[in-house]
């Protein structure tokens, strides 16, 4: 039985004239492994820096326990926080770092002492105890930093994108400890993140972010196989987002042609944004496609090639272990599975068009455009 | 920290502050437009400052002069320390600034025992054959004491900004293909201005309020506004005359200083290194 | 270029050190004329020990460099705390009302204190002797604060932001958390302050000269007294011991920095 630890109501955070965060309602359990994903300026920072007491929001309710807690200082919340380069204190040794919450709340010598050793053993960083702060790799850092946290016992561990500074392998070697330490410690963990195979590959509830709203909250595979709308597409994965009509129950059209799909509960002839993720399209020769296109781009990948091709000026990624010429003319076919449709929303036209990856390169390309002409 | 805390942590010292540098000002203000017998408002005492525009200038002279030696000497000693390595540098930095904590009267008064007539250098050069030099009572002795006296205040300022600049800039500057001499026009010198004026500042401040240099060092003609000030006060008993004077010297400075700082200035960093 | 620059620097060190070199020459002569080298003793160290009146002198200036820069140094940290955390333009008005006491000469803050004083203390309080100790030593915090307050703000600038955070996160409440992280941060800015101020203290002459009153005089201000007759060698020997002391305090803080770099480095290395 989940216990419902903290919950934020109708939180708004106005900073400048700015909205960060526009009425995010929101609420987390005992035991699960939960983040925050997004992208940068997305709220979800803030959000965590208004769990943690270190802001106070605009308007709105933070609850723990049931209680409303917006005016309680940090040093006063059952909550511990992993900063995100570390925020180890270099005055002193890796013991005293992880000692130190113990010895602000005044714990007795040998209770420190046990928690302390404990701590280390779960980081894996016994015999470290008198090592200096700036003798440490960015990897043993980040775990005093998780073992000072933790060694406090608190309810809900904040992580505020802990593993941006380290290096691939040891992300993801870091990625499984931390799932790992959750399961044992029981602790709720939120997590923050703009990374999204992490946010997948770690977590219990995936809560997606955008402009300081909450866009979509689920399980990892369910976000995946079924986002909500053009942005959790999009930031989730690669994903062909395009224009269609949802005829009827199963039956949607786009590209000239009728298409059978999984999805129900539009209206008929409803305007929606269908996705079909780049892995899930078959190439076959010309003839025997629902639809064929020339190829315009190649690159290896090394697990697969990236294929961009162009449908009647609308481009695709196609992604496929085999690899096709530039210039040569290819079919696809579309399983009914792999057509998923969503609602318009504000987001509909601004992704999943593959003539860039980026937003950005998008608007470079545009002035420089504008320019010629 | 909350906004409430910060207030309450500065108020403190800007109330010491406004009450210590501010007011102070006001009460020179306040001398300066009264008479010193009646204590009414008058305009007298400006209007007699008609007669020390010469000494005015004269200071102003003399420190801008001051000022350009100390900038001509202190730039290489700023560079050499800034390219040292680490040792070196907080050596040198520590020698540059041993003689500012020293007695600066005795200092200044070791000079005129090194160039009175009979003084030191006077009796190396009689020893060696030469004849004597009229050193002390010059404007020279005076401009010579305020370099002396001002030089580290302008070393200093230097190297905190000339060892700042990155030295990828220089290599930068190398890679697109400058010579020594155009690295150092084109990039060191541009990027050492912030602190040529602050060391310009530094050094002129001082020098053209200072009263001292010219007593000891300085001949019957060297009468610095620092010198009639001190004198209205100490032996005149004309605290108005001498108001009315610091306020002119102080408004001098503010617009010098100013002026100079409209070319860069630096918040919460010091003139300090 | 290299070369003529290292010459120059030698010849410029040298300007700035023969002053003081005559000076500590002096000390050990027998004679009192500072051009004229008579003979080596060491009398004059003696005569300086026993004159009461000269090291009461020197006591003076050391009680008031001691309590005015000790005081200017807590009260500027605790305000650098404030104005750190002051919005933008709050801040910049602040430091600017810092500067104030810094690009002004010294003879006019001398001048508008000693103004301040008498106007305060004959006009409005009707005293007689407004200038005593208790001015001399408003006037030394005032000037000393600007020196703390321009060390301490940049190391503030400096300390990762995320330390108190995580000190807060941690349990502490913001006092506990300055002590407890903050300080050790910004102790090179308090400490380099404090000397600082210390050292314009000790030095000063101009202000103090127009602020003392009879009752409580400093060493460079009766040094100024001295015009006529020349100085008596004890001054020199005094000189010289302070040279050496302050030498001795900036030799042992430079050497204990390079200490505590190059334990980091080398323990870094053995890594």
């Amino acid at each position: 039985m989940s216990k419902e630890l903290i919950r934020l109501q109708n939180l708004v955070m106005e900073f400048d004239g700015e909205r960060i965060l526009d009425d995010i309602d929101l609420y987390f359990n005992d035991h699960e492994f939960l983040t925050l994903l997004g992208p940068s300026g997305c709220g979800k920072s803030t959000t965590l820096r208004i769990i943690g007491g270190f802001l106070t929001p605009t308007s709105g309710k933070v609850l723990f326990d049931g209680k409303v807690i917006n005016d309680v200082p940090p040093y006063k919340r059952q909550v511990n926080t992993v900063f995100q380069r570390y925020a180890l204190f270099p005055h002193l040794d890796v013991y005293d770092n992880i000692a130190f919450g113990l010895k602000v709340a005044k714990l007795p010598k040998d209770e420190i002492d046990r928690r302390v050793n404990e701590m280390l053993e779960i980081v894996s960083l016994k015999g470290y105890e008198n090592r200096r702060i700036d003798n440490l790799s960015g990897g043993q850092q980040q775990r005093v930093a998780i073992a000072r946290a933790l060694v406090n016992q608190p309810k809900v561990l904040l992580l505020d994108e802990p593993l941006a500074a380290l290096d691939l392998r040891l992300r993801k070697d870091m990625q499984n400890e931390l799932k790992r330490i959750q399961r044992s410690t029981g602790i709720t963990f939120i997590y923050v993140t703009h990374d999204q195979e992490e946010a997948l590959s770690m977590s219990d509830t995936v809560v997606v972010m955008d402009k300081g709203r909450i866009q979509q909250i689920g399980r990892p595979e369910d976000i995946y196989n079924e986002p909500k709308n053009a942005f959790v597409a999009d930031f989730i994965g690669e994903s062909n987002i395009l224009d269609g009509t949802m005829l009827e129950d199963f039956k949607v059209r786009f590209f000239g042609r009728t298409f059978q799909c999984v999805d129900k509960g539009f209206a008929p002839n409803e305007p929606v944004d269908v996705v079909i993720r780049p892995e899930d399209i078959d190439i076959v020769p010309p003839d025997g496609g629902h639809l064929t296109g020339t190829v315009t781009s190649v690159t290896f990948k090394g697990l697969n090639y990236d294929i961009i091709v162009d449908f009647r000026g609308f481009k695709w990624l196609i992604q496929t272990t085999d690899f096709h010429a530039v210039g040569s003319v290819i079919g696809i076919r579309l399983n009914p599975e792999d057509i998923h449709i969503m609602h318009k929303s504000e987001y509909s036209g601004m992704f999943g068009d593959y003539s860039s990856y980026s937003a950005e390169y998008d608007e470079l390309t545009e002035d420089a455009g504008d320019e010629e002409e | 920290m909350k906004k409430n805390n910060a207030l309450l942590l500065s108020t403190p010292y800007l109330l010491w502050m406004v009450a210590f540098t501010l007011i102070p000002l006001g009460v020179v203000a306040y001398y300066a437009l009264t008479d010193p017998a009646t204590g009414a408002f008058t305009l007298n005492n400006l209007k007699s400052l008609n007669l020390y525009w010469g000494v005015l200038w004269q200071s102003i002279l003399y420190s801008l002069v001051s000022s350009l030696v100390c900038l001509v000497l202190g730039y290489p000693v700023a560079y050499y320390i800034a390219h040292r390595g680490r040792v070196a540098q907080k050596m040198l930095y520590m020698l540059v600034m041993l003689p500012m904590c020293m007695s600066f009267l005795l200092r200044t008064l070791a000079w005129v025992g090194l160039l009175q007539d009979t003084g030191i250098i006077n009796n190396l050069l009689a020893a060696l054959g030469l004849p004597r030099l009229h050193l002390i009572r010059t404007p020279g002795a005076v401009i010579l004491g305020m370099v002396y006296n001002y030089l580290p205040y302008m070393i200093l300022p230097l190297y905190a900004t000339i060892v700042k600049i990155d030295p990828r800039l220089i290599q930068a500057a190398e890679d697109l293909g400058c010579n020594s001499l155009q690295v150092f026009s084109k990039v060191v010198l541009p990027l050492s201005v912030p602190g040529i004026l602050s060391g310009t500042t530094m050094v002129f401040v001082p020098a053209v309020s200072t009263f001292y240099i010219s007593q000891k060092l300085g001949g019957t003609d060297t009468v610095l506004i620092g010198d009639v000030i001190e004198r209205q006060f100490k032996q005149g008993n004309n605290p108005n005359l001498g108001a009315a004077l610091s306020l002119v010297l102080m408004i001098l400075v503010f617009v010098c200083t100013g002026i100079m700082n409209r070319f860069g200035a630096d918040e919460e960093g010091g003139v300090i290194a | 270029m290299k070369r003529t620059n290292r010459i120059l620097t030698v010849l410029i060190f040298i300007f700035l050190y023969i002053p003081m070199a005559v000076l500590i020459v002096a000390s050990f002569n027998t004679g009192k004329d500072i051009t004229h080298f008579d003979g080596f003793t060491l009398k004059q160290y003696a005569r300086l020990f026993q004159d009461r009146a000269l090291l009461k002198l020197l006591g003076n200036s050391l009680i008031i460099s001691v309590l005015a820069s000790f005081l200017a140094t807590v009260f500027g940290t605790v305000a650098s705390l404030g104005l750190h955390n002051l919005s933008p333009k709050m801040r910049s008005a602040a430091m600017t009302l810092t500067n104030i006491p810094m690009t002004n000469p010294d003879i006019v803050t001398g001048v508008s204190l000693s103004l301040l004083f008498v106007f305060v203390g004959s006009k409005l309080l009707g005293q007689r002797n407004s200038l005593t100790f208790w001015t001399l030593l408003i006037a030394h915090i005032t000037f000393n604060l600007p020196y703390v307050i321009l060390n301490v703000m940049p190391k503030l600038a400096q300390t990762d932001r995320s330390l108190t955070d995580a000190a807060l996160d941690l349990g502490c409440t913001h006092t506990q958390a300055f002590f407890k992280v903050t300080i050790h941060e910004i102790l090179p800015g308090i400490v380099s302050g404090a000397i600082m101020a210390f050292t314009m203290s000790l030095d000063d002459f101009v202000i103090s000269y127009f602020v003392t009153g009879l009752d409580f005089i400093t060493l460079p201000v009766e040094i100024y007294s001295y015009t006529k007759k020349p100085l008596q060698p004890k001054i020199y020997a005094m000189f010289t011991l302070l040279f050496l002391l302050i030498m001795v305090l900036m030799v042992s803080m430079n050497l204990l920095q390079l200490w505590s770099d190059r334990k980091r480095t080398t323990a870094r290395a053995k890594k």
